[in-house]
Formats: structure tokens, sequence, C-alpha cells
């Protein structure tokens, strides 16, 4: 079974294990959505004396911090014992646009190039990582959700505004793929 | 006390899901967004196509949570430009960094310490947002 699991997971496997999430948080009472633990962790660090938009009461939103402590744990796990000897399955083509941006292909979950703090130290690593938050922030606040609460969840639930919401995570992604990488890179 | 613990399993489960999926890779973010790969697609369409379903049976079953409370699905506000506008730039920052809000924390489960700086810059551009809301158009 531990052998199966540490096995890289096929996609239907995957997408069935992640509406399987949406569906007990549901049963739970609750509804799947990870960015607002961001607004939630602002009014904790108390944002809401300047900002009326995190005077709320976030300790209803409890639950949601645990569910992200809890998402932390399950990274902590993998990486420690759920962890596959194969390298990650990336198409040849990607690895190919990745060398021309002199990324390299190194088989882990993420380039250890640049996922390391002598790469944040330059500033160009700065603005990825820091400016890279910031976007990721203002824009899942204004869209009032992300992959999760837009893409899975408002999606499951025939949502127009999470379809638009969608659209404009791929508009984003692929001009920063494809117009902004070649500049920074 | 099982109250909490519930949702520390479930956190739990999902960080697990996301890294045996792949989806908190930058890599794999990389390929979707070059269209190289059905890997994503596949993750999302399943999700999405599943999820359809188990909602559509809540409704009709007239479900009840773990509470014994009708299951309620609240619709999401009437309008384009947030969505459209605030999603574009949640894309920006999903591609730059390979990493959406949930795979961020997992990352820093993984040991990719280096996420404590994506999860400040995050902070920071919640914190803008609420300080801007009133000015932006929604």
């Amino acid at each position: 079974m531990l052998e199966l699991i540490k096995q890289p997971w096929p996609w239907y496997t995957s997408g069935l294990a992640i509406s399987f999430i949406m569906v007990i948080l549901i049963f739970f009472g609750k509804s799947f959505g990870f960015s607002s633990n961001l607004r939630t962790m602002c009014s904790m660090l108390g944002a809401g004396k300047w900002v009326s938009f995190f005077n709320f009461d976030w300790k209803a939103q409890r639950w949601n911090l645990l569910f992200l402590i809890g998402s932390v744990i399950g990274g902590f796990i993998s990486a420690n014992w759920l962890q596959s000897d194969v390298p990650l399955n990336l198409s040849q083509a990607t690895i190919q646009d990745l060398q021309k941006l002199n990324i390299q292909f190194d088989g882990n979950i993420v380039p250890s190039q640049l996922f390391n703090w002598d790469f944040l130290a330059t500033g160009k690593g700065l603005l990825i990582f820091l400016g890279g938050g910031f976007l990721i922030g203002f824009g899942t606040r204004y869209a009032g959700g992300c992959t999760s609460g837009h893409a899975i969840s408002g999606l499951s639930n025939l949502q127009i505004p999470s379809l638009i919401a969608v659209i404009g995570f791929f508009i984003g992604g692929l001009v920063m793929t494809h117009l902004i990488f070649p500049l920074l890179f | 006390m099982m109250k909490s613990v519930k949702y520390i399993l479930a956190g739990t489960l999902f960080g697990i899901i996301m890294s045996k999926s792949e989806a908190i890779s930058w890599y794999r973010i990389q390929e979707m967004f070059r269209f190289q790969s059905f890997h994503m697609f596949g993750i999302m369409g399943t999700a999405v196509i599943t999820g359809v379903i188990a909602v559509w049976l809540m409704k009709k079953m007239k479900s009840r949570d773990v509470e014994g409370k009708p299951i309620s699905f609240t619709d999401k506000e009437k309008s384009w430009r947030r969505y459209l506008f605030g999603g574009t730039i949640f894309g920006l920052g999903w591609a730059l960094t390979g990493a959406c809000p949930g795979p961020v924390f997992v990352l820093l489960g993984q040991g990719y310490l280096v996420m404590i700086v994506v999860i400040f810059g995050s902070l920071l551009g919640t914190f803008v947002y609420g300080l801007l809301k009133t000015r932006l158009p929604h």
C-alpha cells in the first residue's frame, strides 16, 4: 500500500482526490477555499485596526487555519516518507523551453537553482519570490478566491464568476510564461 | 478537540495529495502554461467533473452536514471585473512562483523555506488589496 502511494499519482487519481477534499469540507459544513486564510492571517496580525476589510470575526475561520497547518504537515510527510525515486516526468518540450531560459530540469519538484537563499538574495530572486507572492495575495483577494475556491469549488457549483476568474488565471499565467519570462530569465 | 483534529487531518491529506499529484511543482505549472502535457489539465478536469457530480448529488439528495444542518451553496456575487482583473493578477503570480496559495504552504512543509518570503509577499498583497478595495473596479 505504502509503495503504491509513493509512486507519482496518475492525473485521474489526483483529480478525484482533490474533489474528495472539497466534498469532506462541505460535509464538515465548510467550503474549500485556501486563499481566504491570507485575509484571516492579516486580521490576526491586527490589520483590522487600520483597514476595515480585515475587521471581521476571524476566529470563525479558525478551522481553515487548522486546514492550512495540516497542509504544511502533509508536505512534510510527503517529502520525508512518501518520496518516489523516480524523477518528475516532465515533457521534453518543457525541458527544452526552460533550457533556453537557462533554467535546468533537475528532476526535483521545483528547480533547486531558483528555490534557495542564494538566488533569493539576488535582486531578481527577491523580485520573483516577494513580487510573485504579492501578486498571489492581491490577485486572489481581488478575485475572491484562488484555484481551490474558484477552479474547484466554484466550477463544481457551475458559477459563471468562477469561470471568468479561471480565464483570468490563464490570461495572467500565459502572459507571465510567454511574454515576461523571456525578459526575466 | 476532535472538532479541530478533523480539519488538521483534512489539511494533511490535502498536502499529501498536492505533493503526490505534483500540482505543487513549479515545472508542472510551466508545462501547463505551455500546453505541453495533459497532466495538470487532467487533474483539474477530473476534479471539476467529479466535483460537479458531487455537488449536484448533494443538492438533489438535500444532504446534511456532520452536525445535521442542511448543506447550502452560496452563489458568487454577479460581476465580471473583479474576477477577470483579480484572476489575471493572481495568474501572473501563479506562473511566476509556480505555486498557488495552497501549494505555497505545502512546499514550505516539504522543506523549501524560501516560501516564507512568498508567504510574506502574499500577506502584503492581501493587505494592500484591503487598503485599495474601495478604489478598485469590482
